[in-house]
Formats: C-alpha cells, sequence, structure tokens
C-alpha cells in the first residue's frame, strides 16, 4: 500500500485535516499563554460547546447558520468567564489557574450533560459539501478539504493581521513585555479580553466545524485538550508559528504513525514530545526567543 | 509638576521606601542620585505604577495618580525609559516608534516620527532591524525616541548611561541638554555623577529608602563631604 500514490495523498490530506483542526484550538490557548501567562484549561470544554451551539443550531437553521453563530455564542461565554473568574484571577499564579480552569471543565461538562444529555449528537455535513473531490486520482471527502481550507484561512488572516496591523503589533509587544506596553500607554487589559474572546471564538469554531466529522459528546472537550497542549508545549508558547508548526507535527506524526507504525502509534507523539522537552524545552518557535 | 510625598513602596514584602518626599519643577530636570540599592529605581517604577504605593501619595500637576495602573500614567502625560530599556525584539525599529507615535498624535511643535529621526539619525539607518538587532547605545536611542513620541510632559530616564561606551555616554548626554534646552522636564536616575551634574538643575540623594540631601546640581559638585558621605565619589 505504500508504493500507492493514492494512499499517500489520502494520509497527507488527513494529516492536514487534524491539524487545521488542532491549530483553529492550539492558536487561541498559545496567545492567551503568552499574552496573558494565563493556562486556561478550560479551553477544550469551549471548543465541545462550539459542537454543541453547532448541533442546535444546525438543526433548525442548518449549517452555515451555525458556523457563523456557534463560534460568536461561545465568545459570548468567554465574556462571562473573562468577566466572573479570568479578571479576578490574573495575577493569582499558575497553580490556582490550573485548578479553576480544570474545575471549569468539569462544570462545562456537566452543564452540557443537563442541557443536551449524554447521548451522542450528529450533525449532517452540508448539502453543497457531501460530495467527494477528485484529487489526483484520490476520492476525497469536500468537507474535509473545506476544514483544510478554513485553518489555511486563518491562519493567512492572522499572520497578516499580526505582522502589518497596528493591534498586531500591539499584541507582539505586550507578549514581549506586557508591562513596558502598558508604559507606552497601551491598554493591556482590554487587548487580554480581545483576545480572549478571539481565542474562544476560534475554539467554538473547530467544535462546530469538527462537529460533522465526530459525534458530539460532553467527553470531546477533554479528549482533545491533551494534543491541543501537546502542540503548543512542541512548537512554543505564544507564536502563530509554534501554533501552526506544532499542529502539522502533531498532525502528521498522528496520521502517518497510525497508519505505518500501528504498533508505536499511540507513544510516537509523547516520544516526540519528551525529545523536544529535553532538547528544546521553550519548544519549537517560542514568541521569546 | 510631580510631587511624591511620604511614599512607601517595595517589592512584594521587602519595603525599600520609607516615607520618601521629592518634586519636579516644571521646565527643569531632576537627578535622583544615590548607591545601589537605595531605592533610585523603586521611587521610578512606583510613580509608574510598575509598583504599588504602600502608603503616601503621588501628584501630577496637582492630580492624584498614586494606586493608578501605567496604562493610565501613560496616558496622564509620563513618559518611561527603563534601567533595561525594554525595546521589543519581536517588533522592528519602526514598528517601536509606531506603537508611541500611532497612540499619541502629536499636537503643533510636538515629537513626530521625523522630527526624533532628525535626533538619533542612527535609528532613521536601522528602521526595517529587529530590536533586538540594535547595540546598546542604539537601543537607549530608540527607547528614548519611542518616549518622545508619546509627547510627554514628564520624562523618566533610569540610568541611561548604564553600560554604554564613552563616546555613546557623550551623545545620549548632547541630546538630553537638547531637550533641557528646550524646556522638558524630566527625572534623570543616575550613577555617573559627572552626567547627572551636568545635566540636572535640582538634585537630590536617595539613601535607605529616603532622601537625604536636596540641593541644586551646583551644590553638590562643590559639597564634597556629601559626595563622599552619600555616592562615595
Amino acid at each position: 500500500m505504500t508504493h500507492d500514490l493514492g494512499f499517500w495523498t489520502l494520509q497527507t490530506l488527513n494529516a492536514l485535516q487534524l491539524s487545521m483542526l488542532l491549530f483553529l484550538l492550539s492558536i487561541g490557548l498559545t496567545v492567551i499563554f503568552g499574552l496573558m501567562h494565563f493556562v486556561n484549561l478550560a479551553h477544550g470544554a469551549l471548543y465541545a460547546l462550539g459542537a454543541y451551539f453547532a448541533a442546535t443550531i444546525a438543526s433548525t437553521a442548518g449549517f452555515w447558520v451555525a458556523l457563523l453563530v456557534a463560534p460568536l455564542g461561545v465568545a459570548v461565554v468567554g465574556m462571562a468567564l473573562y468577566g466572573g473568574l479570568i479578571s479576578r484571577m490574573r495575577k493569582s499564579g499558575p497553580m490556582a489557574q490550573v485548578l479553576v480552569t480544570f474545575g471549569l471543565i468539569f462544570v462545562l461538562l456537566d452543564l452540557s450533560r443537563i442541557f443536551w444529555g449524554d447521548l451522542a449528537l450528529a450533525i449532517n455535513t452540508p448539502a453543497a459539501l457531501s460530495g467527494r473531490v477528485d484529487i489526483m486520482g484520490t476520492g476525497y471527502p469536500a468537507y474535509r478539504l473545506f476544514i483544510i481550507a478554513l485553518g489555511v484561512a486563518i491562519f493567512a488572516a492572522l499572520a497578516l493581521i499580526l505582522s502589518r496591523t497596528q493591534i498586531g503589533a500591539m499584541i507582539r509587544a505586550g507578549v514581549d513585555n506586557d508591562a513596558m506596553a502598558a508604559c507606552m500607554g497601551i491598554n493591556v487589559e482590554r487587548l487580554f479580553f480581545i483576545v480572549f474572546c478571539v481565542g474562544c471564538a476560534l475554539a467554538g469554531l473547530a467544535g462546530a466545524v469538527a462537529a460533522p466529522l465526530l459525534s458530539v459528546t460532553p467527553g470531546m472537550g477533554l479528549e482533545i485538550l491533551i494534543p491541543t497542549l501537546i502542540v503548543i508545549v512542541i512548537g512554543g508558547l505564544g507564536s502563530l508559528k509554534g501554533a501552526i508548526a506544532g499542529s502539522l507535527i502533531y498532525g502528521f506524526v498522528q496520521t502517518f504513525g497510525a497508519v505505518l507504525l500501528p504498533g508505536v502509534a499511540s507513544i510516537l507523539i509523547y516520544a516526540l514530545l519528551a525529545a523536544v522537552l529535553l532538547l528544546k524545552p521553550v519548544g519549537l518557535f517560542p514568541a521569546k526567543g | 509638576m510631580l510631587d511624591v510625598t511620604g511614599l512607601n513602596a517595595g517589592y512584594g514584602e521587602t519595603q525599600v521606601l520609607y516615607g520618601l518626599s521629592v518634586s519636579a519643577k516644571p521646565g527643569r530636570v531632576l537627578a535622583i542620585l544615590g548607591r545601589n540599592g537605595a531605592g533610585k529605581s523603586t521611587t521610578l517604577k512606583t510613580i509608574m505604577g510598575l509598583l504599588p504605593a504602600q502608603a503616601g501619595e503621588i501628584r501630577f500637576d496637582g492630580k492624584a495618580i498614586s494606586g493608578a495602573k501605567p496604562y493610565d500614567i501613560a496616558r496622564a502625560g509620563i513618559a518611561y525609559v527603563p534601567e533595561t530599556r525594554d525595546i521589543f525584539p519581536s517588533l522592528t525599529v519602526r514598528e517601536n516608534l509606531e506603537l508611541a507615535a500611532r497612540r499619541f498624535p502629536c499636537a503643533d511643535g510636538g515629537w513626530t516620527m521625523e522630527r526624533v529621526l532628525d535626533l538619533f539619525p542612527r535609528l532613521g539607518e536601522r528602521m526595517e532591524n529587529g530590536g533586538m538587532e540594535l547595540s546598546g547605545g542604539e537601543q537607549q536611542m530608540l527607547a528614548i525616541a519611542r518616549a518622545l513620541l508619546m509627547n510627554p510632559r514628564l520624562l523618566i530616564l533610569d540610568e541611561p548611561t548604564e553600560g554604554l561606551a564613552p563616546i555613546i555616554v557623550k551623545l545620549i548626554h548632547d541630546k538630553l541638554q537638547e531637550l533641557r534646552n528646550d524646556g522638558l522636564p524630566m527625572i534623570i536616575v543616575e550613577q555617573n555623577f559627572g552626567f547627572a551634574t551636568s545635566l540636572a538643575d535640582d538634585v537630590v540623594i536617595v539613601s535607605k529608602g529616603q532622601i537625604v540631601w536636596t540641593g541644586s546640581a551646583a551644590e553638590i559638585r562643590a559639597d564634597e563631604d556629601a559626595q563622599h558621605r552619600w555616592l562615595g565619589v
């Protein structure tokens, strides 16, 4: 099978699709880490929430409305979390933050059980993307290509905003040195809030696009949390480059590991994580060099 | 224009300032001198809101600013050049400058990008370089240029000559002298006695978190006893 071009095409696309999903999740988390020094373990739970919002909205208003509204809904939940909890815990140190946001995972998990029940929800792929596209002789689901394209588009948009705009320069300055940024008249707290909400919206978007691929279950947020954390540890904290590099590495190692080395696939990514931590503990492309 | 009264401040449990009082006057340069660990930088950081004031009061143009955030203090018109310069490494020289220029649009006769590049032509040649590709002297020029683009009413400099070659110290001195002649009020914390007293109008000496000597630059230059006692010159 490894001599077949179709096999490589298919697995590469699978790896890319997984990478892009992880990218949407990890970019928000890593910039929140880098800018606010805040450890938000509930990020995965917001992804699950995005999937639930999407499933609910899609059943009445259709997929495309869900894809737009679910991230906004998650951003609103993020605003409430920020105002109620996170802004008060900014200075309380990583241990307290980890404990509180870890607790938040279970609160959100149980809330979604109460509202949506224990059974998995399904959501159909939209009609326009339900077919297959022929790529170099291999038929590939159009919806998965859509996820890849969406990830690339979001990456390009964020890269452009971070490198070319004034708010991008403010975010980079804030990640470099938040105290000095404040001394230059930058409202760092407001910047944190905006970044946090955008990060939440992207987590919600990841949940919404993942919903038609996976079944929507209360535990999906916990399942994605570990891969997301691995991505940002490998990639390095706070940087867009780190998030995309970490996502691609995870996506390819995981996908190709599973088909080429099924015996060791489950430990491969952890071995890689250990190697990165030993050789370059700050990750491959950290924001602070 | 800046009045600090009875200030207590420090790092967490460690108190550094014990009832420190000092005033900066409009159109004048104040030098804060003292040995290492006397509380000079702590005073500046507390003024900027980077450290909390545990007691006492800080007033800027009569308005209380103790307890305000660094962001509000910058907005009120105080620009800060820290000891470590704190150039943003992820930003180019141009972006470092624009960050200030865009946020503080200048009134007539204020500081513009052109004017700071006239003051420091070296920066003009390095606009697209990253903040960390600069020499120590260039970083100091950038830190001062960036502060000027905030069009401040008061400029605070922490050890502007630290670690710089003599020729750069001379250049920084001449540029700060130009600013002084333009009437920009400044507070300068400095270990370099000659540099500080040649720029300053007023001088205070800090020891163990309190002001122990106050006078003019000419007076401290003449007072060898005070120099020896408080500064070890």
